[in-house]
């Protein structure tokens, strides 16, 4: 009962924050019935995964559903909505002449898209759901409405509405996989098809499983189908960027997870795996590339999501309780950690007016305390202890130690040194190089700028030192549910 | 199941309009102006529509009929409207620049259908279908497929684009009236709205990269690379 109107009120929040500021129309008013309602989400999704128990709760005729898996995610998402809505109301109002109830009515309705998809329990919904956060982050990544931005929004959503449409073709052949089993008209929920893999065709559920892998990995930025990240990402305002990458890349993970239990029900599991696996390695090289010479410090961030992406499917690859208990760790830390380097990149982009990393000098002495936390934010981010992410990436790579993938965790430890390396000598150029000393303008922060980096990273910290007995209860009771054990 | 146990006349009406709208995309490859990809796609819909109907007049599905009136509604008048609208707004009536030949693209969409063909037939062997219309629709919903995606890497202008998604999507929507007529309504109905959308924001962006950016073209449009 608890659970359904949490779950009610969920969409409920943003919904409102819509309408209300599309009805009254003034930027003060919007961005702060728009905070009011990423608070209200943040306070709806907490809960959720302390009421959940093993079983899988359906509302809404079946439309609806809730799981340990979801929940998760939408906490992830609720996190980045409500830092990300803090840091907006500092940092779009440095941008001139732009109408902010239009930017906080979309960013709204990404929030509540978002929150949405994972609580599909029709697996025809969950796409559109999916297809529809595409529709509205189009615009918000078009918002600053330069050529960049066009061009950006333009490749998004071309390349995103391709790659989702294979996933569509893939969730009719699932649905066609299912009718000698169910009957011509059935629903198509996660449970039935799951219930009734054992008797389809394999072939069948092999086709459809690499069309949904590669139709949804689209949107979670798997390289090879990864071109329209680093665009979207950077040209953006960076409030949506954070967004981009810290709620919508897992909200299109967890279609790929469950999909990948239905394949794994049809004994189809060493396949599956095997592809996510070489998707994962393949990110993670694409993304050492790119790092390494990387000249835009917003796309540095950029492939830098590229690389977790590719951690996260590597750690549902390699699979087994470890591996996917360490995939939805990840998914939390970096949803935080990116969050904490979008909100930097964009402090240091607005103080220097710049996007290049060459033209960023002396970030420590410019802005010694967002730069010491944007400082601190990096060296998680490359996976280095003492943050969240360094435990994650361990865990996945204990979990890939068996004899079918150590290649794979080979190579990614030493992707992961080759990153480590590449990234912070970019901060280094940025933080040590001496600043030239003429033409500085200040651009005064305010503290709604700084807030959400302390809020992000206080955090990580702590679950980088310790990780909870609690939450790693949870997570591997959540991966053994995912992995089939009833 | 429908498929399996259908009478030789609806069979071969199945298979004729599936294969009607298979050449209805040739046409879109081979043609380099943009009215004449318009009326191709909304020939196409038309085509898919008719199977609609068919497939619910043989197969006992009313609310196919539906679906049929729908189809022809969204895709066969409002969006080639919507279409007409943008291709009107813009000053580019062909594809200008060409990278690969129309005929080299017609040899390169036969050789796409003979790898569908084998794909379908390995799927529909495995399922004891061999020989009935579902190899046929198999064929025919990847060879769309594949074709909609050569026209989205050889063509460049964002009206071609936009229409070799909506191929994508009518070839998907073909096979799944075949293959899956029982398709709960909920879902086919949605995907129509949706689709809707996604052109009323292609249509919006288009607009935007008029008159912030200045071209069309996907070749011009080379700013964000690295």
């Amino acid at each position: 009962m608890m659970i359904g109107t949490l779950i009610s009120v969920l969409p409920l929040a943003p919904l409102v924050a819509i309408v209300g500021c599309l009805l009254v129309r003034q930027s003060p008013f919007a961005e702060r019935v728009n905070l009011l309602a990423a608070i209200v989400v943040f306070g709806c999704a907490l809960p959720l995964p302390f009421l959940i128990d093993g079983h899988a709760q359906t509302f809404w005729s079946d439309y609806v559903v809730i799981d340990r898996a979801g929940a998760w995610v939408i906490l992830c998402t609720a996190i980045v909505y409500l830092l990300a809505s803090i840091y907006a109301i500092g940092y779009m109002r440095l941008l001139e002449d732009e109408p902010l109830y239009r930017f906080y009515a979309l960013f709204a309705g990404f929030g509540l898209t978002t929150l949405v998809a994972p609580l599909m329990n029709n697996v025809g919904l969950y796409w559109i759901a999916i297809e529809l956060t595409t529709l509205v982050s189009t615009f918000l990544v078009a918002f600053e409405n330069v050529a960049e931005s066009i061009e950006a929004a333009w490749k998004y959503i071309m390349v995103v509405s391709a790659g989702i449409s294979l996933a569509l073709l893939g969730t009719v052949l699932f649905y066609f996989a299912g009718t000698p089993v169910l009957g011509p008209t059935y629903a198509m929920t996660w449970a039935i098809l799951a219930h009734a893999a054992p008797q389809m065709s394999g072939v069948l559920v092999t086709i459809a499983f690499l069309l949904v892998l590669v139709g949804y990995g689209t949107k979670v930025g798997l390289a090879p189908m990864h071109s329209w990240l680093p665009d979207a990402h950077s040209e953006s305002p960076a409030p949506v960027s954070a967004m981009l990458s810290g709620a919508l890349l897992n909200t299109a993970m967890i279609g790929i997870v469950r999909f990948l239990q239905i394949t794994r029900a049809a004994n189809l599991g060493e396949l599956a795996a095997l592809s996510l696996v070489g998707l994962g390695a393949l990110s993670l090289f694409i993304g050492a590339l790119f790092i390494v010479r990387q000249q835009g410090v917003k796309r540095l961030m950029a492939y830098s999501s590229i690389e977790h992406m590719g951690v996260i499917a590597l750690g549902f690859g390699f699979g087994g309780v470890l591996g996917t208990t360490g995939a939805l760790y990840h998914m939390l830390n970096h949803s935080l950690n990116k969050s904490l380097m979008f909100f930097g990149a964009g402090n240091v982009m607005r103080s220097y007016g710049t996007k290049e990393i060459e033209s960023i000098a002396g970030v420590g002495r410019r802005l010694p305390v967002i730069g010491a936390l944007w400082l601190a934010g990096a060296i998680g981010i490359t996976g280095a202890p003492p943050f969240g992410l360094f435990v994650g990436e361990f865990t996945i790579m204990r979990a890939g130690m068996k004899p079918s993938f150590s290649w794979a965790v080979y190579l990614m430890a030493a992707l992961l040194v080759v990153i480590f390396i590449g990234f912070m000598n970019h901060f280094r150029a940025m933080y040590y190089r001496p600043e030239p000393a003429e033409g500085r303008e200040n651009v005064e922060l305010s503290a709604w700028c700084a807030a959400p980096m302390w809020l992000a990273l206080a955090p990580l910290l702590v679950l980088g030192l310790a990780w909870p007995i609690g939450i790693w209860n949870y997570l591997s009771a959540t991966a053994q549910s995912l992995l089939g054990a009833p | 199941m429908l498929i399996q146990n259908l009478d030789p006349l609806a069979s071969s009406l199945f298979s004729l309009l599936a294969i009607a709208s298979l050449l209805l995309s040739f046409v879109m490859l081979g043609s380099r102006w943009l009215k004449n990809y318009l009326y191709a796609f909304a020939a196409e819909s038309w085509m898919i529509a008719a199977i609609s109907a068919a497939i619910g007049f043989y197969g006992n599905y009313p609310e196919l009929y539906l679906i049929a009136i729908l189809t022809v509604l969204f895709r066969g008048l409002l969006l080639p409207y919507l279409l007409w609208g943008i291709i009107r707004r813009l000053d580019v009536d062909r594809e200008i620049h060409v990278s690969v030949q129309p005929s080299t693209t017609l040899v390169v969409g036969a050789l796409f259908v003979m790898l569908a063909l084998s794909i379908s037939f390995r799927i529909a062997s495995d399922l004891h279908l061999e020989l009935t219309v579902a190899a046929l629709a198999l064929t025919v919903m990847l060879s769309m497929k594949l074709i909609g995606f050569l026209i989205l890497a050889v063509r460049h202008e964002a009206i071609s684009q936009i229409l070799g998604l909506l191929v994508l999507e009518n070839g998907i929507f073909l096979g799944s009236q075949v293959l899956v007529p029982g398709m709960p309504l909920l879902i086919e109905v949605v995907i129509l709205f949706d689709l809707l959308i996604v052109v009323a924001c292609f249509g919006v962006l288009v607009r935007f990269l008029l008159t912030r950016v200045g071209t069309t073209s996907s070749l011009d449009l080379k700013r964000l690379v690295g």
